[in-house]
């Protein structure tokens, strides 16, 4: 009788069984999984990548609550094509302090790894107000509710804290400064020298033009950081990977 | 433990499992399924020693073609470059301003402008370039900035009003509502709105011509023609960017507007500026 015949063993005991499947599953895993976690060139150092601001923190959550991934991806593949009308494809960096990834996983928009800049803070405001008022043939439903929502950030160094403690490198400075910097950046005239010094090449601006802090600030925000940080014109990602 | 039963029906050898009586035959697998298999599974050891694979100490195997996804999309890239390099290069050498729209050189521009406009200008000017409220129409004479090839090309390198490019096209009109009165507004607009309509107050409308002439007429000409120096668009033509009801005029007047572009030149190489220029240049307004 061979080893083999021995799995009328497992076979009459479920509790061995859901045992032995349990074995063979975190095998599959460790194989799978576990080296993502130790190999050296999962994640590539780029020069540029920061954590992200207070406000464009919380533009990603109300880009995460609004489902806005459901539709857009953010993940330009090394493909021509996607090439030629994204820019440079995304580099596992440019995703490194985001909890959870906008990769997403399907396209019903166009993808939005590096529409950051790419449209002026106005254009946002016509779009997620009424998509179809500059795109006619756009099926993106409309936004302008974001418009009346204003925050005032109460929760934002709890925020801050949370992505730290899932490991984005805040510093006890930022998290502490955390509030004065969700105010300034949408304010032009403001004192922003420590957002910049904190989040290099952060946008100040009054995102939605209204004198209110609303959702749709943080929102602009967020997308308007979107692709921005890592300069291509200076780097020029290994080609071997 | 247990010997070899064989099946009485079929003479086929079973399992030896039973349950209430019923019995498995254990009918061995077709021959040609099992050498697939076999085939398969010596493949993929081929596949995984030719191509990127095992997860090692410190980093993947590279596999032994030295294959890599992001040197096969440079590769496609340096291809497809190198089958336009002529057409590329004669383009950036060309005299846009005397390029025969018959040329091969012209479709070739306006194809690639085409596809570079589709990606980069439809969000705001749409996909067939006829604009939307506060993002104009390329496709009619009237123009804001000039609809010459040279300065549809200046605008497009340097965008309008933008931040990152000191040559960008500048102008900024006043916000009246700073510095008239309601029924001044209301005056003007008045005015405004009797350069291209005949359905309008005589009265209020020649009130509102004397501070046109006083406050306006600097920029947007004695009659209101515009001047496409500063990017004043012309207000006796009934084409309207914004809007040309009384309403829509009032605010115009009251806040002005800032219409902003981005710098093209700073995102697009040099034939590809070149390129969505010829093409919006020839898309039916040019001059």
């Amino acid at each position: 009788m061979g080893i083999l015949e021995k799995h009328a063993v497992l076979e009459k005991s479920p509790t061995l069984l859901f045992a032995f499947s349990l074995v063979v599953v975190t095998i599959g895993g460790i194989v799978e999984i576990a080296p993502l976690f130790w190999l050296e060139n999962t994640i590539e150092e780029v020069e540029g990548v920061r954590p992200y601001t207070p406000l464009e923190l919380t533009g990603r959550d109300i880009y995460v609550r609004e489902g806005c991934y459901v539709c857009h991806s953010q993940m330009i593949r090394p493909m021509r094509d996607e090439v030629e009308r994204y820019g440079h494809y995304s580099l596992a960096a440019e995703s490194m302090y985001d909890h959870p990834f906008q990769w997403g996983s399907k396209r019903t928009g166009p993808d939005l790894a590096r529409v950051g800049q790419r449209y002026s803070d106005a254009w946002h405001v016509d779009h997620l107000v009424d998509p179809q008022s500059v795109v006619p043939e756009s099926i993106m439903p409309k936004y302008g509710f974001l418009l009346n929502t204003e925050i005032e950030g109460e929760h934002i160094e709890a925020l801050l804290n949370t992505h730290r403690f899932v490991g984005v490198p805040y510093s006890d400075e930022m998290i502490e400064q955390a509030s004065a910097d969700f105010m300034v950046q949408v304010d032009p005239f403001g004192d922003w020298d420590g957002l910049l010094e904190r989040y290099p090449g952060a946008a100040v601006s009054n995102f939605d033009g209204q004198p209110e802090l609303t959702e749709m600030d943080a929102l602009i925000a967020y997308l308007q950081v979107l692709g921005t940080m890592v300069d291509f014109s200076t780097f020029t990602p290994d080609a071997s990977r | 433990m247990s010997e070899r039963k064989i099946d009485d029906e079929t003479g086929v050898e079973t399992t030896g499992h039973s349950w209430d009586g019923i019995e498995e035959l254990n009918n061995p697998l077709p021959r040609w399924w099992l050498w697939t298999l076999y085939a398969c599974i010596v493949w993929a050891i081929g596949y995984t020693i030719a191509y990127p694979a095992w997860p090692m100490i410190s980093g993947a195997t590279q596999g032994m073609l030295g294959f890599s996804t992001r040197g096969q999309v440079a590769a496609d890239i340096i291809e497809h470059e190198a089958k336009n390099e002529a057409l590329v290069a004669e383009l950036v050498a060309a005299d846009l301003t005397t390029l025969p729209p018959s040329s091969d050189l012209h479709r070739y521009a306006v194809a690639r402008g085409g596809s570079v406009f589709r990606a980069q200008c439809s969000q705001c000017h749409g996909s067939g370039a006829a604009g939307a409220v506060g993002y104009p129409n390329l496709l009619d004479n009237d123009w804001l900035w000039g609809g010459d090839i040279e300065s549809i090309s200046a605008t497009i390198t340097h965008g309008v009003r933008n931040e990152t490019d000191l040559d960008a096209r500048y102008s900024e009109m006043p916000a009246y509502g700073d510095i008239f009165a309601e029924e001044e507004i209301e005056a003007v607009v008045e005015f405004v709105a009797s350069l291209s309509s005949t359905e309008f107050d005589t009265d209020l409308a020649q009130a509102g011509s004397e501070l046109f002439l006083d406050n306006c007429a600097a920029c947007h000409g004695d009659e209101g023609l515009g001047d496409q120096m500063l990017g004043a668009p012309n207000l006796a033509d009934a084409i309207w960017l914004y809007g040309g009801d009384r309403d829509t005029l009032t605010e115009t007047v009251s806040n002005a507007r800032f219409g902003v572009m981005p710098a093209w030149g700073q995102r697009l190489s040099d034939v590809d500026v070149r390129a969505v220029s010829v093409y919006v240049h020839a898309l039916g307004g040019g001059e």
